[in-house]
């Protein structure tokens, strides 16, 4: 359920780290509790995002939320799709759903394994 | 219980949280002349003194005044209907609803008042409406600021004064650079906009005629604000939206109006109605309540509060705006009034105040010394240039029950000698005819 191969934040945000640069959506989980998304802001090509900073929010039917960027560097690719088919995070948060691709300034530190971020959205469901 | 809302602990404990010795301590900023005397009010009067008493209140009024002001505010022709379909009690409400989809008719309403503002101004969505046309241009100023998340504001000095003034006081806690670019005799300056409108500017904001009258074509310089990155907003007066070149088709990003001059009376100054519209990419910045059409599971039509996760109860301190309420019933009362004159009958209403301000221009100039400040185009509101100083002429006329116009020295340093004149089609001829006269006698 929850992919192995990536990192998360307490806040429900995962990364993706290949080399130098990070892919950066958010969990199934986040998306179930937002529940049908209507707008994704996200930040553009050539901002700088730092790690635990605001980079953007999400707006879904019933709540708007803030997404913290798990990574701290410059943002080289954005997923335009997301501006007119925001329900690509709600079918798939992991793939088609992905937000912001950054270039790395430093590799990434306490970050949760699959198993750290099941425990503490478990945690965080109750 | 005695009804005291705190108890003098509770009192002694707020003072000492903020750190204040006393309540007089706390109020010590209001001069003792403006507190009030007494809470001893006089005993309960009966309903015929009462209504004697509101009838010598009201004898103080001006009413009987011909007047030639405008500046932002227009006295025109609101037709009977209007009050009669307001009033109804379906209707008579200031507010949206708390349960608005528990009320189909007040959110139709709304929702055909955004209808029909977006057609006058030509823009893609509308708000269900704030307070007046200064706080709607402020809102229009803080969307463009997060919009863009820059600072810096350039305003033309020919936008309302007033609008100017609250633009400061709103944000005067909250960091923003001004760059004010003067007008040029009462012209805007478009070139000096599009210099002060570089890439680091939030919004360029101008007003449609200007505080002036004079009427501008501003899409070359939204155009050119747009290539910077910066967003285009203008504020208009919607009577002559229907003949002039609308925001919608200068490029305008967002559009604002004091609705006023759609059925609501001067009234001293309120209640009125700001009017806020956008483009479509714009709708996420708009604040407060935009009423949508959908419809229910059985595919009937319906009526809802839409886009709710700008607003305060689901954003917080993140919200658009803290207003999340709107002017209902003026601006039921500015459908009222568009539908009744329809696109025709508005048309016609700008076209003959347009026509009695050419007409009274033209009487005005024609005595010795006097001249329009500009020869730039107007529409139904001009200014003056006096040989002596407007407010003499202000005093003398109005005590012989003309009031002449405005006077731009008020807010316009080195223009003490201009005056605003506003017209409408309920100024006659012959009241043209009677102030032409009387300021020549005046001047003579």
């Amino acid at each position: 359920m929850i992919p192995a191969n990536l990192l998360y934040t307490k806040s429900h945000e995962w990364a993706k780290i290949e080399g130098d640069t990070a892919t950066v959506g958010i969990t199934q989980f986040a998306q179930e509790q937002l529940g049908d998304l209507t707008f994704v802001d996200l930040p553009k090509v050539g901002d700088q995002v730092t790690a635990g900073s605001e980079m953007g929010s999400v707006e879904s039917v019933k709540a708007a939320s803030e997404l913290y960027s798990p990574v701290t560097g410059e943002v080289v690719a954005v997923n335009e799709d997301l501006v007119s088919a925001p329900e690509k995070v709600n079918q798939d948060p992991y793939g088609a759903g992905w937000m912001i691709r950054v270039k790395l300034a430093a590799q990434p530190q306490g970050l949760l394994d699959a198993a750290a971020y099941e425990q503490a959205a478990a945690a965080s469901a109750h | 219980m005695p009804f005291v809302p705190h108890t003098p602990e509770q009192i002694r404990d707020m003072l000492a949280v903020i750190g204040v010795g006393s309540t007089e301590e706390l109020f010590a900023e209001i001069p003792a002349a403006m507190r009030p005397k007494s809470f001893d009010l006089p005993a309960g009067r009966s309903e015929m003194e009462v209504l004697a008493h509101m009838e010598r209140l009201a004898q103080k009024n001006a009413t009987a005044q011909v007047s030639f002001l405008g500046a932002g505010f227009y006295d025109h022709h609101i037709p009977a209907a209007v009050d009669a379909l307001t009033s109804r009690g379906e209707f008579y409400t200031a507010y949206t609803p708390y349960q608005p989809e528990a009320s189909q008719g007040t959110l139709q309403a709304i929702f055909e008042y955004q209808t029909a503002v977006c057609r006058l101004l030509g823009m893609d969505c509308a708000n269900a409406s704030v307070y007046d046309g200064g706080t709607a241009l402020f809102e229009a100023a803080m969307m463009a600021v997060r919009q863009t998340k820059r600072r810096k504001l350039v305003v033309c000095e020919a936008l309302n004064p007033i609008y100017r003034v609250m633009l400061a006081s709103y944000t005067a806690n909250l960091n923003l650079e001004f760059v004010t670019v003067p007008h040029r005799q009462g012209r805007s300056d478009l070139a000096g906009l599009a210099v002060a409108a570089d890439d680091a500017t939030a919004a360029v904001i101008v007003q449609n005629p200007n505080f002036f009258g004079c009427v501008t074509d501003f899409a070359g310089l939204f155009q050119g604000a747009r290539a910077k990155g910066a967003v285009s907003v203008i504020s208009v007066y919607p009577v002559l939206q229907s003949v002039l070149k609308t925001p919608g088709a200068m490029g305008a990003d967002v559009a604002v109006a004091e609705g006023q001059s759609l059925g609501l009376p001067l009234s001293f100054g309120g209640p009125y109605l700001g009017v806020m519209t956008c483009t479509k990419d714009m709708i996420r910045q708009l604040p407060g309540r935009i009423v949508g059409r959908t419809k229910d599971l059985d595919g009937r039509t319906g009526y809802v509060l839409t886009l709710q996760a700008r607003e305060q109860h689901i954003r917080r301190q993140k919200a658009t705006s803290n207003i999340c309420s709107n002017q209902a019933l003026c601006a039921l009362r500015a459908l009222v009034h568009l539908c009744l004159l329809g696109e025709e009958g508005l048309r016609r209403t700008a076209l003959l105040s347009m026509e009695r301000a050419h007409y009274a221009a033209e009487r005005l100039t024609a005595v010795p010394g006097v001249s329009l400040l500009s020869d730039a185009p107007f529409g139904n509101e001009f200014a003056l240039k006096l040989p002596v100083n407007a407010f003499e002429v202000i005093d003398a006329l109005t005590a012989r029950g003309y009031v002449p116009g405005f006077p731009l020295g008020r807010y316009y340093a080195g223009l003490e000698n201009c005056l605003l004149v506003a017209c409408t089609e309920k100024t006659s001829k012959e009241q043209i005819g009677m102030l032409a006269e009387m300021l020549g006698g005046m001047l003579a």
